[in-house]
């Protein structure tokens, strides 16, 4: 199949960037949607054009590197299903499609449609661990951990810092993926000593970092590849609640 | 040259021993020692964060985004500890002889038995961190049976072991970031490593968004780079996992160890056009319940659904009746390769196997089954568009790990002084082939427990001068890669970087893969270097050094790439036996299994570097084996 792509070509960060518009023949289904943007960066590259720069690495969904808006949805829009997974089934001849980067203030632009996501981190150097210093931990089953709390630690933990919950919400904010590590640890055993610090510092961290409040749109939930439920933000709140009531005056 | 330094006595006692003979740091004073880590996965992340809590500053370099993004993360199926929490029979002993039974003798017996050892404190590292393992509902761990081995010694997190293992030490880097004591340099590559009168102290790095090349010193540089099985192209590592760190290190003096052990997993999905840019692993934990077959009749295209019973073979629970289809990895991979030689592979241009699931549904019942594999039949379903519930799913072999990779004593110390290498950079531990769960093992062992002690022993006994970057020798291998990068850039050739890698990777895959001859490997030793010449004469990277240039990242990976695969070929020739993944045609038994040859070669082969244009000599550290007895491999 034969695709028009709309894609956002920015040299740097300082550059003003801009949509040039590009046609890929020979598009085939079975392939996925880098291995299309491959193919477009070999086309591109014989005519000694710079071919578009895109994050990824494992292409296997798990690593978090890549993401861009897809005719305006992140990652595409299949649900669950980061850009490296995405199909070129699900799209068909003569498709027009639109590729921009992560838009937020937080994220600014690197490169085409590569991001600076660096503010994830420091979210996490906030509070998002619990102290653990190699070589004094208890035996390992000396610490029961309920199933279900682990199951809930689990589903938040599969968070995988693509970024797309901050480029999908109309604030850009951070909250589903700070909500998703204040979650995993809160939820164990493990994670109580540290809690209501851990909680009171991520929140403020997230502030710090210029990214929005969260106003219920729940268009994070909509295009978390991982599925991470938006209720954890909610589970985030009330912690954040029960924190700042306990160390009022600190 | 190879001294393993494994300490004397029972196997029981050399750890401790060794932990007691390593000289000490004071508290107070190793704030004065640095530690240059390059990598931040499961080794690098962990002895990252370990030895900055000990008091070292650590500066820690990768080339992803961010450390949680390392290759570690991919890992699906679970780690490995001897826990005994099963009450099944396993034992740190039992642990340290599969690996080295399944390794097929060609691992150090000291080496292994430490891994062993320290496996049962790493789940309590791990669960200590937070890692949301998989439960018993009384709230206890649980562990399932993988890969190859008889007792369930296998931790787990869902499919996703390698994520919350890593994300346990990405968030203890972090804390240390945060305290100050780590300071992380993401989107750093290494392009060199510095040596100071004869020892590591530095590397040359260039930053992947500016394009600035940087020079770092340190008391001690320690590579956890990870593997090479990108040299095949097509493998189921991340597109950036390169051997760039570890190959410059080998250029400086660094011995290559056992090379052309690769491992090849039996369990991936086919490939499906030329187009393909990576292979997509399918957990081996499915071979638990999963059973692989074939039609008995060459070119069979029914669908599988109208293929009655008795025209399947089940053919490694036919060969193999004791371990079935858990038979190791390097097996159950030649088997599928041999069922597709003889044209009874299935799907598209036949080079696939069923992994069928049917027998389990029936057994357990669907919400079972999609409770234990949910997510990787997801997986499957969103790559290939099947549903795996109700056809069997189509499996070929894809290269995976590298046994091979640094030269390193016990103490994980290259033959560099003060090059330290973790992981599976390193060549330790797996021999000829790694059992399924014991790379995210060896990688936590290396980072959490064994450099923060030997690292420090080597501060504490070698003379260290004061070597800061200002050092003539920063500014000369600062100006080699200058000049390596801007050469490379203004080739201006006509074919692109990936076109080049992928004749290398299709020359690789067939004649140094899961099968390997002499006359294959002669004939690879010919076209690598014709085709190294023609990628420094004709390579095209548009644009320049000085911006974000990612073909630019990827040429310097492929260039180094084209002479590890022929230190690899060359490798495997001189193996005249097959063991583990190291699979030689003229060394076989009458039934077509691997025939290894301990009287000629036992012993790890270390490469040493002898200058550009396939240089290198042999030198061999003979394995001896006191506690395992030596065995031709059986899984019947």
């Amino acid at each position: 199949m034969n695709l028009t792509l709309k894609i956002w070509r920015q040299q740097n960060a300082k550059a003003s960037g801009a949509f040039v518009t590009y046609q890929v023949q020979g598009v085939t289904p079975d392939m996925s949607f880098l291995e299309m943007l491959d193919l477009l960066n070999e086309n591109l590259q014989a005519k000694a054009e710079p071919p578009v720069a895109f994050e990824h690495d494992c292409r296997e969904g798990i690593c978090g590197a890549c993401g861009f808006l897809i005719n305006g949805v992140a990652h595409g829009g299949r649900r669950g299903t980061t850009v490296c997974q995405l199909s070129m089934r699900f799209f068909k001849d003569g498709d027009s499609v639109t590729l921009e980067p992560w838009r937020a203030r937080a994220f600014p632009v690197l490169r085409d449609l590569a991001v600076d996501r660096s503010p994830f981190d420091r979210i996490i150097q906030a509070g998002g661990f619990i102290t653990a210093p190699t070589g004094g931990a208890p035996e390992a089953n000396n610490i029961l951990v309920p199933k279900d709390s682990a199951e809930t630690a689990f589903d938040a933990a599969a968070c995988i810092g693509c970024g797309a919950c901050v480029a999908a919400c109309p604030n850009a904010a951070a909250m589903l993926f700070t909500a998703a590590k204040v979650t995993h640890l809160n939820s164990l055993p493990q994670g109580q000593p540290q809690r209501d610090r851990r909680t009171l510092s991520m929140v403020a961290a997230m502030t710090n970092e210029i990214f929005g409040s969260c106003t219920n749109h729940g268009e994070c939930e909509a295009v978390c590849p991982k599925k991470i439920p938006i209720e954890f933000i909610g589970k985030m709140n009330r912690d954040l609640i029960h924190a700042t009531l306990h160390h009022r005056g600190d | 040259m190879l001294e393993s330094k494994i300490p004397s006595g029972p196997i029981e006692k050399k750890w401790e021993k060794a932990r007691f003979d390593f000289k000490l740091v004071n508290p107070a004073n190793r704030r004065k020692h640095s530690v240059i880590i390059v990598g931040s996965g499961l080794a690098g992340a962990a002895a990252a964060a370990s030895l900055a809590q000990q008091g070292y500053r650590v500066d820690c370099f990768c080339f992803q985004d961010s450390p949680r993004r390392a290759h570690s993360i991919a890992a699906q199926g679970g780690i490995n500890a001897a826990k005994n929490y099963r009450n099944d029979g396993d034992s740190i002993f039992r642990l340290f002889y599969d690996t080295v039974k399944g390794g097929d003798f060609r691992a150090r017996e000291g080496n292994v038995y430490r891994l062993a050892q320290l496996s049962v404190n790493i789940i309590d590292q791990c669960v200590a961190q937070g890692v949301p393992f998989a439960r018993e509902y009384g709230g206890l761990l649980d562990t399932r049976s993988f890969g190859g081995v008889q007792v369930s010694r296998t931790f787990y997190a869902r499919g996703q072991t390698g994520q919350q293992l890593l994300l346990g030490a990405y968030q203890a880097l972090e804390e240390q970031e945060a305290a100050g004591s780590v300071k992380m340099h993401s989107r750093s590559e290494m392009l060199d490593l510095v040596l100071v009168n004869g020892k590591a102290r530095g590397i040359i790095t260039r930053n992947l968004v500016t394009g600035a090349i940087d020079s770092y010193a340190a008391d001690v540089v320690v590579l956890a780079t990870g593997g090479y099985g990108n040299v095949f192209y097509l493998s189921t590592n991340a597109k950036g996992s390169n051997a760039t760190a570890i190959w410059r290190a080998h250029r400086r003096g660094a011995l290559f160890g056992n090379p052309c052990f690769t491992q090849i997993h039996p369990t991936c999905i086919p490939v499906s056009s030329e187009h393909q840019s990576k292979l997509t692993l399918m957990s081996e934990s499915l071979r638990n319940d999963g059973r692989v077959w074939v039609p008995k009749k060459q070119g069979d295209t029914r669908p599988p659904s109208q293929i009655p019973e008795d025209e399947r073979d089940y053919y490694l629970e036919r060969r193999y009746p004791s371990f079935g289809n858990l038979v190791p990895r390097d097996v159950a991979s030649r088997a599928a390769k041999e069922v597709c030689d003889e044209l009874r592979g299935v799907g598209p241009g036949g080079q696939g196997v069923y992994l069928d699931f049917a027998d389990a549904i029936r057994r357990m019942g669907e919400a079972q089954v999609r409770e234990k594999y949910g997510n990787l039949f997801d997986m499957y379903e969103e790559i290939t568009g099947e549903n795996a519930y109700k056809v069997p799913m189509r499996i070929y072999p894809a290269v995976h790990y590298t046994m091979g990779g640094l030269w390193v004593d016990y103490n994980l110390m290259s033959t560099i002084p003060g090059l330290f290498v973790a992981g599976e950079a390193n060549f330790s531990d797996h021999g000829a082939n790694r059992l399924g769960a014991s790379a995210l093992m060896q990688g936590l062992a290396d980072g959490y427990f064994i450099l923060p002690y030997s690292l420090p022993n080597y501060i504490a006994s070698s003379p260290l001068e004061k070597v800061d970057t200002s050092h003539p020798a920063f500014a000369a291998t600062k100006e080699e890669v200058s000049r390596r990068v801007a050469t490379m850039v203004n080739v201006r050739g006509k074919r692109s970087v990936d076109s080049f890698h992928k004749e290398l990777g299709k020359m690789m895959w067939e004649n140094c893969g899961m099968a390997r001859s002499e006359q294959g490997l002669k004939s690879n030793l010919e076209k690598i270097p014709a085709l190294r010449e023609e990628f420094w004469k004709n390579v095209n990277i548009v644009g320049t050094g000085e911006e974000l240039n990612q073909s630019l990242e990827k040429a310097g990976r492929v260039a180094d790439f084209l002479e590890l695969g022929e230190l690899m070929c060359l490798d495997a020739l001189q193996r005249r036996e097959s063991c583990g993944g190291h699979f030689r045609v003229e060394s076989q038994t009458p039934e077509g299994e691997a025939l290894r040859d301990d009287e000629h070669f036992s012993y790890v082969s270390a490469w040493e570097w002898k200058g550009e244009g396939g240089q290198w000599e042999l030198h061999k550290e003979p394995l001896t084996f006191e506690y395992v007895h030596l065995a031709q491999r059986s899984y019947k």
